[in-house]
């Protein structure tokens, strides 16, 4: 595991206190907890056409860039619950959303060691392939526990705003990532 | 804390995914195995949500209006004619129905009807979409109101909108007409021969298993049908009309894309209500049993 920065940078520095330490923990918590909130947000009464597809594209993203950039912070049990509570808001059966979060989860964390040496573009890439097949993964395991032969338009369709709203999406996470969400800086 | 040698915490760090990932599979199973289970964790949700959604959507509305308001100052003109001659159209619509009313309460008192009882309803603000990607719902914000029960019948000012699947403490699903797993059986009005609606998660249901002999014909009206008595007869659904592809859709009078106010019918109705699990029915026979002891 990787040191804590203050071994690798030595100086002054804080001392240990009650107030750092709740800083420090606010810090790591916050991954989770602004997937959970997106979740939250999209499940809002916006009546935006496509809200539902919306919030399967914001939950993945968000997953799939902590998992990438953090993700100590956003370890395999939290996207499980993660996954759940994007079940329980999206009317899905329950265990879809936490195996298409769990499987894009893995293939960031699995692949971060070549993924966060590339730029942009070949992580945007990578995400479009995961999105796609997660949305198809969706579709048809909800076809399979419902019995019913569904029109494959809706998960097109979720694949491609998963895409299309990743890089604003990692925009705005990126700003967190090197602000809000560094633990270094508490 | 249990102290673990390094490399056992990482076998069970590299543990974890896979483990979860076969815990995923066994909740796609029990959520299978269990509908009850399911339906109750989504009603907890729904119900600790439905009080914050309700707040959200009062200011949510209002700008939703307010942008269709600006939408509508550049139609106003060709609006006012529409709407003049359309009053003019209805004034002798409104005449003939008068008159129909009259007669067909003569009629009935002439023939000693037995009316229907009037149905008790209440009316509850939706307050979110509940359907998710694969299907299509509502969620109604209902308080703690004892009236509303599963089975119940869902109309907005203009036409049915669907039926009650789920009700928690304080808010209740709505499973629309246009869900993939909605089937009603319905009444073709002109030709009084029976069909089912069948939703395809699109817009517009269409019908099935209509007779042979009287094929629905476009724009005729179509109603629900007291049949398996899940619905009383006579109300309104909407209109049929053929695609393209000579698929034959019924287009809802029910504004299904933005409800807002619906309002549930109890008619007392038990045809079909979703199968409750015998465990639960029991507890409920041990309830009543215990509360006639008491009295």
């Amino acid at each position: 595991m990787d040191d804590p920065p203050s071994f690798r940078h030595p100086g002054i520095r804080p001392r240990p206190s009650v107030g750092r330490a709740l800083d420090m923990a606010a810090r790591w918590a916050f991954p989770g907890a602004i997937t959970a909130l997106l979740l939250l947000a999209t499940a809002a009464p916006f009546g935006v056409p496509g809200q539902a597809e919306l919030q399967a594209a914001v939950a993945l993203a968000s997953v799939f860039f902590w998992s990438l950039f953090r993700p100590a912070a956003m370890p395999p049990v939290l996207v499980f619950l993660l996954g759940l509570l994007a079940d329980l808001l999206g009317y899905a059966p329950p265990g879809v959303g936490v195996l298409s979060l769990l499987l894009a989860g893995g293939i960031a964390f699995r692949f971060r060691r070549v993924l966060v040496r590339q730029g942009f573009l070949t992580v945007w890439l990578v995400f479009a392939v995961v999105a796609t097949g997660a949305a198809l993964l969706d579709w048809a395991l909800t076809a399979l526990l419902t019995f019913r032969l569904l029109a494959p338009g809706p998960a097109l369709f979720q694949a491609a705003l998963s895409c299309g709203i990743y890089p604003a999406l990692a925009m705005l996470l990126t700003r967190a990532h090197q602000s809000l969400a560094a633990p270094e800086r508490a | 804390m249990i102290r673990l040698s390094i490399p056992l915490r990482q076998a069970l760090a590299k543990l974890t995914l896979p483990v979860l990932i076969a815990a995923s599979f066994a909740l796609m199973l029990l959520g299978k195995a269990d509908a009850v289970l399911a339906e109750r964790g989504r009603v907890a949700v729904a119900d600790a949500l439905a009080p914050l959604y309700g707040v959200l959507a009062e200011p949510l509305g209002s700008v939703r209006a307010a942008l269709d308001g600006v939408g509508d100052m550049f139609v106003l003109h060709a609006e006012n004619a529409r709407l003049r001659e359309e009053n003019a159209r209805l004034r002798q619509w409104q005449s003939v129905a008068l008159a129909l009313d009259a007669e067909n309460a003569s009629l009935k008192a002439n023939l000693h009807w037995i009316p229907d009882p009037a149905a008790s309803y209440v009316t509850a603000r939706v307050v979110a979409d509940a359907g998710g990607v694969y299907a299509r719902a509502v969620l109604l914000s209902t308080g703690p109101n004892p009236h509303i029960t599963k089975g119940q019948v869902a109309l907005d000012a203009r036409g049915l909108a669907g039926r009650v699947t789920e009700v928690g403490t304080r808010s209740a699903r709505v499973l629309l007409i246009t869900d993939i797993n909605s089937r009603i059986p319905v009444t073709l009005e002109t030709s009084r021969g029976r069909a089912i609606l069948i939703g395809t998660n699109g817009p517009r249901p269409r019908l099935a298993y209509w007779p042979e002999e009287t094929p629905p014909q476009e724009g005729e009206r179509v109603v629900t049908s007291a049949e398996a008595g899940v619905f009383p007869a006579g109300l309104p659904i909407g209109s049929v009309h053929y695609t393209s592809r000579n698929t034959a859709e019924v287009v809802p009078a029910a504004r299904l894309d933005r409800l807002e106010v619906v309002r549930i019918f109890d008619y007392g109705l038990q045809g079909i209500v979703a199968p409750e699990s015998p465990v639960a029915r029991a507890q409920a026979t041990a309830a009543a049993a215990a509360a006639e002891r008491r009295r």
